[in-house]
């Protein structure tokens, strides 16, 4: 079983610092490997415990992401592939998909590709869909869990708004995952940690995938972020702290004018 | 790519369970604003089987055209089916701008087709505007810390896909004029590799969706047990809403996951959203700032969650809410 993969290191969101005009600052934030993504490498390593095989890891982005690729390697994966040229800056979902995709046939072929379901920065759950559409391949988004791979297929846990599905592709196919609510995410052994320095890491440029390098980059970005601002502030309403049912009745009298209830 | 061939808004509608996703009629609404103001042409599209009788329902609601693609094969969703039927339809009607909800199927399907199309395609939106006849797609990124501004200048067609909520229905016009087409989806060589094994629902059947209801009553860690949600089910009952939950709460086993508003969960903007013995993380409030009126009960008045919501009570809710049903009842027998 030859399994891939694809992860991104991101600024940790969720310890965020703003200025006095609200904006975000961006400097200073901790670098962390994606959540989404671990849960998939976590997941890819259950399956090669399960099946045998060899996991390699995936990323597209500048050097510093090494330390998210070494967490991967010392939490157990096999190999790590790092593409990184000044080629693929200003790169949407659109590039950065094609880009890997072409990586992925590269260095393949893969029966499994996973992906986090979605990025914590930019958030926006593309690159796996496409990848996989790049690649005419098969894929299911929100997968909770892979529940067993059986002749060329891979049978997964898929959520809904309310429920889920169990959904079987044939392989090759890509999963998206999304660890499931008390997920406990693993940290890198000792033994991990020094293993994972002796791991290959290959490094890529522009130059070793082959495409259209027209649609690298900004170049080949069709979308333009043009303003980033602050989100619309809400303000602090009242708030009782006195008698309990003047409190309640005072709210209620507001839902009755804004007819909430009527 | 000649992008004056590009005309048109479509809305890509979505049926789920036999029923057109409320999101759809959200989005025509919408569309109607934008292609008013572009002077162009709005349609929507439904794919499924035994469908054709919605067509006039999205033209009620201000879809120029109707198109209705029905299969039998079409009735139960795959990605890479949906993806490329509806890529496939896109490609011949040439809309400027596509508006895809951002479902948890959307946000599967939607972007394949922009890859297939090789177009630019924006996440989970939470506003459009048009400016100076430009398609301005805005969108919460960083854990909803920043919002950004997403043009798509050189492609088409721009494509959005858009959260279930942030737009409300416009009016219902009955005598609205308007076509409805019939298209037969160009299945032809298609290898569909994915198979539906099994489906589950986890919310009880007779309750509300929390993404779809009107009001939503929250619960956290603060109410201590899966018992203390039941007191929350008749606040809920009551105002004829559903009952939602933070991901500690769902971690904790006391709400299932269908019921979890926050980043890696729903999206809800109700009219009422009551946030019971919940801190209010960022994580947490991207989810449901956009609500209309919130209301948090929590015994720290230190809590974040105050810091957005309309009214608070600090306190503790097994008080608290008994109070706020009494007072309820009390009010709507009148
Ligand atoms: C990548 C990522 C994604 C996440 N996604 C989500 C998400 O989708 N949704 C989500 O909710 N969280 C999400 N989180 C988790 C989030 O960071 C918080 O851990 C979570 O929201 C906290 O839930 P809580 O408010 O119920 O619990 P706590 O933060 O523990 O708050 C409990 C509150 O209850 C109050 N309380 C206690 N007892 C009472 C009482 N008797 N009466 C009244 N008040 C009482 C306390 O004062 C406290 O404020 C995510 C985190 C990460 C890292
Ligand atoms: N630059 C990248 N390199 C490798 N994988 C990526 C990259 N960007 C996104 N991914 C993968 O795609 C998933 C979804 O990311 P996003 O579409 O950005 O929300 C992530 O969880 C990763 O698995």
């Amino acid at each position: 079983m030859k399994i891939l993969v694809l992860v991104k290191q991101v600024p940790d969101t969720t310890d965020v610092k703003f200025n006095e005009n609200g904006v975000m600052i961006r400097e200073g934030l901790q670098s962390i490997l994606n959540m989404f993504d671990q849960f998939a490498l976590e997941e890819a390593l259950r399956i090669r415990e399960m099946y045998g095989g060899e996991v390699s890891v995936m990323t597209l982005a500048p050097e510093q992401a090494k330390t998210a690729m070494q967490k991967c390697l010392a939490l157990g994966a096999d190999k790590a592939y790092h593409i990184s040229d000044r080629a693929f800056g200003g790169s949407d979902t659109l590039a950065t998909s094609y880009a890997l995709s072409l990586a992925v046939q590269k260095t393949g072929p893969y029966d499994i590709i996973f992906a986090g379901n979605q990025a914590t920065d930019g958030d926006t759950g593309h690159i796996g869909p496409q990848v996989a559409e790049w690649m005419k391949i098969p894929h299911t988004s929100y997968v909770e869990r892979v529940e067993k791979i059986e002749n060329g297929t891979i049978t997964v846990k898929s959520l809904l708004e309310d429920g889920y599905r169990m959904i079987e592709m044939k392989l090759p196919a890509l999963v998206a995952c999304i660890p499931p609510p008390n997920f406990e995410y693993s940290n890198p052994s000792m033994s991990g940690i020094i293993k994972a320095k002796n791991k290959p890491y290959i490094w890529m440029k522009a130059d070793d995938i082959d495409g259209d390098k027209s649609k690298f980059g900004l170049n080949g970005s069709p979308t333009r972020v043009v303003k980033m601002y602050p989100p619309p502030k809400r303000e602090r309403g009242q708030i009782f702290t006195g008698d309990y049912s003047e409190s309640v009745r005072k709210i209620i009298e507001h839902l009755k004018e804004k007819k909430v209830i009527e | 790519m000649n992008i004056d061939e590009y005309r048109g808004i479509l809305v890509v509608g979505e049926v789920y369970d036999g029923k057109v996703r409320p999101v759809t009629y959200q989005l025509i609404s919408k569309a109607r604003e934008m292609a008013s103001s572009l002077n162009t042409k709005l349609s929507a599209v439904l794919m499924g089987n035994n469908i054709s009788q919605y067509a006039n329902d999205m033209i009620a609601y201000g879809a120029d055209t109707a198109y209705i693609m029905e299969d039998k094969v079409l009735e139960s969703y795959v990605s890479e089916l949906y993806a490329s039927v509806l890529a496939r339809f896109i490609e011949s009607i040439k809309p400027e701008i596509v508006l895809i909800p951002a479902t948890h199927t959307g946000r599967e399907y939607g972007p394949r087709i922009a890859a297939y199309l090789q177009t630019g395609m924006t996440a989970d939106c939470t506003d459009l505007q048009i400016r100076n006849g430009k398609f301005i797609q805005i969108r919460p990124a960083y854990g909803g810390n920043i919002m950004g501004e997403i043009i798509t200048p050189n492609h088409r067609p721009q494509i959005a896909t858009v959260r279930p909520n942030v737009f409300k229905v416009g009016n219902y016009d009955k005598q609205r004029k308007g076509e409805t087409v019939k298209v037969k989806p160009d299945m032809s060589n298609i290898n569909i590799r994915t198979m539906i094994k099994d489906i589950v629902k986890t919310t009880v059947t007779g309750t509300k969706k929390v993404d779809e209801a009107r009001v939503v009553v929250s619960g956290g860690r603060g109410i201590g047990s899966k018992e203390g949600f039941s007191i929350l089910q008749d606040l809920a009952d009551l105002l004829g809403g559903a009952v939602g939950a933070s991901r500690v709460a769902v971690e904790l086993g006391w709400m299932p996951k269908s019921a979890q508003v926050g980043q890696s969960g729903l999206t809800v903007a109700p009219d009422l959203y009551i946030a019971v013995g919940i801190s209010g993380t960022i994580q947490h409030i991207v989810g449901m700032k956009d609500s209309k009126i919130i209301i948090a009960i929590n015994k720290d008045p230190n809590a974040p969650i105050f810091n957005i919501a309309d009214f608070g009570i600090v306190g503790d809710y097994r008080e608290i809410i008994p109070i706020f049903i009494e007072e309820l009842k009390k009010e709507l027998k009148k």
